[in-house]
């Protein structure tokens, strides 16, 4: 059952008051979230993957069988490293000996990122002679992903790396992110209880609740699903990706084309015609009419075919998802108005999308 | 040598030896005690402690009776040809080893309770093996718990009377150390040495904390009280 190319874990746990039973078969590449409420077991997942949780289970990564029924690898022989919430940088040691510590033990064939390339990315120069103590939070976590990162892991873990930052140091922090999973080719499990952040970053998502998967596939494809019990709630919505076609310079707008259609939002200065972006239209920013409504204010109208109808997802609330071409997106109205407007599979409406988010 | 430069030679060779014991000795205990959850943890760690209360008569005693002729040690150290250990510098090492333990394993099994489990599980993600661990984060993290047990088992040892009287005695150049000369010439009234070792000792034991507290500004007294 073990895919050279594919990372699978099966763990089976209990504890007092919380039971982890997860079954995960995840892609090799790019940056999985791993998506729940607090408490919900993320972590302990995490912890299961690296060996810190002793349970038992089977873990694959990659073909290399971390853990069978039988043996389990123990922690600081499985290639993987981790990012802690609290980065756990070595008081007694300076940056440059934290940032070394890994690589160090790591022997030198195996050693396929050099320190000066991650000192570079991380703009981490300027703080090697300097004492963890000192450094300010967005600081910190920088060099803790670099001291992973220079173990040229197999697989990256990143617990909630964000959440203990200020909104400022999270926007420091998120391009280098980006950077990462666009210039590496390590798989990266990424837990997050943020939706910004895995709209922002993810391509696969794993939802969890109370210690079980509820959905796990491609982020795009997951998040427009209306049939699993996740309850997303106020963050549900569609992430698309797209290309921006056209900036308008005069109104400040800029038109994204998607596969099926075009949306517009407004312009941020880092945009340019032809770069790829993404991003997100929540449920709640999306009604639905029976005709073409020309005289309102909402820019965004779009033709689309009602897909499937999920009803009462919360008291008086329905969930509809819709294809604008093969591209899908959700809306959420009352139950009444899905009565009223008699809405069924396969009716032609228009979508008014209220408002557009670039997720980055 | 004078015989009060021998006692003093002595106390110094005694003490420094059964630090190093100690530490040897103790931080595995100390380490085991910090991060078990045995059922044995609790007694062990009253057997640990039990110097601390016990009059050093009372464990001057039972080591006379244990490492004589007839005890259990005494009879282990003749056949292994070492002859016995009541009455001989050896048999101060390993009954001051006994007494000081406590003075050893506590600060270090309170550094090492203090240590952050998030930095030893971090190590390990980043290739370190146990040992390896334990010598790069946790002994230099638990520096001024070692600092603590070695300062105080090494004071503790010098200061060491009851138990040096019960095994040793009063042999110049092999168990006459400076507490028992001091005795000695208490108890044959000659007071003008007995000040000079007295002094001696005092200033010494002085000078040996005040460098203390200045090389380690997170020395914590009373970490035994």
């Amino acid at each position: 059952m073990s895919h050279s190319d594919r990372i699978q874990a099966r763990f089976q746990c209990h504890f007092d008051k919380f039971a982890l039973d997860v079954d995960l078969n995840l892609p090799g590449s790019g940056i999985t979230a791993i998506f729940g409420h607090s408490g919900c077991g993320k972590t302990t997942l995490l912890r299961c993957i690296a060996g810190l949780q002793p349970t038992k289970g089977q873990l694959s990564v990659l073909g290399e069988p971390w853990q069978t029924a039988h043996n389990s690898w123990p922690v600081h022989r499985r290639p993987l490293a981790y990012v802690f919430q609290d980065t756990s940088l070595f008081p007694h040691l300076s940056v440059r000996k934290n940032l070394l510590y890994g690589y160090r033990r790591v022997p030198a064939e195996q050693r396929k990122i050099s320190p000066e390339q991650v000192y570079d990315w991380l703009g981490l120069s300027p703080l090697l002679k300097r004492m963890p103590a000192g450094l300010s939070g967005g600081e910190r976590q920088r060099v803790a992903i670099g001291r992973a990162l220079l173990t040229s892991p197999r697989l990256l873990l990143m617990d909630e790396p964000l959440s203990a930052l200020d909104q400022q140091s999270k926007l420091d922090i998120l391009p280098y992110l980006e950077r990462m999973r666009d210039t590496l080719e390590i798989p990266v499990l990424y837990v997050s209880h943020s939706t910004a952040e895995v709209a922002r970053l993810a391509d696969h998502i794993v939802m969890m609740e109370h210690g079980r998967v509820v959905a796990q596939g491609p982020l795009q494809e997951t998040l427009a699903r209306t049939d699993h019990p996740f309850r997303l709630e106020e963050d549900a919505g569609v992430i698309l990706n797209g290309e921006v076609a056209e900036v308008d310079d005069r109104w400040q707008l800029c038109r994204v084309a998607f596969d099926g259609g075009e949306l517009w939002l407004r312009h941020h200065e880092h945009l340019h015609a032809g770069m790829s972006v993404r991003v997100q239209v929540l449920a709640r920013d999306v009604s639905i009419a029976l005709q073409e409504q020309r005289n309102q204010s909402i820019q965004n109208l779009l033709p689309a075919t009602v897909d499937h109808i999920a009803r009462e997802v919360m008291p008086g609330t329905s969930l509809v998802r819709l294809l604008v071409g093969d591209t899908p997106f959700l809306a959420r109205l009352t139950s009444r108005s899905v009565h009223q407007l008699q809405l069924s599979p396969g009716l032609p409406v228009w979508l008014q999308i209220k408002s557009v988010a670039l997720a980055d | 040598m004078s015989p009060e430069w021998q006692a003093v030679w002595l106390t110094l060779k005694l003490a420094g030896i059964t630090t190093v014991l100690l530490l040897l000795i103790g931080t595995p205990i100390a380490w085991w005690l910090a991060r078990t959850q045995h059922w044995l943890r609790q007694p062990v760690a009253a057997i640990v402690a039990l110097p601390l209360v016990l009059p050093p008569t009372v464990l001057g005693f039972y080591l006379l009776i244990v490492m004589g002729p007839d005890g259990a040690i005494g009879q282990l150290t003749e056949s292994l040809g070492l002859g016995l250990l009541p009455f001989t510098f050896e048999g101060l090492v390993v009954a001051s080893v006994i007494y000081s333990l406590p003075f050893t394993v506590q600060p270090l099994q309170n550094a090492f309770l203090a240590l952050n489990e998030n930095l030893l599980e971090a190590a390990a993600t980043l290739r370190a093996s146990a040992w390896d661990r334990f010598v790069s984060i946790a002994i230099p993290l638990a520096r001024p718990g070692f600092l603590t047990a070695a300062v105080l088992s090494f004071a503790h040892t010098i200061g060491e009377f009851g138990v040096i009287l019960m095994i040793g005695g009063s042999i110049p150049g092999e168990t006459k150390v400076l507490s028992v000369a001091i005795f000695d010439h208490v108890e044959a009234l000659e007071y003008t040495q007995a000040h000079w070792l007295s002094a001696g000792m005092l200033a010494f034991s002085f000078v040996v904390l005040v460098t203390l507290y200045s090389l380690n500004g997170r020395f914590q007294p009373g970490v035994v009280r």
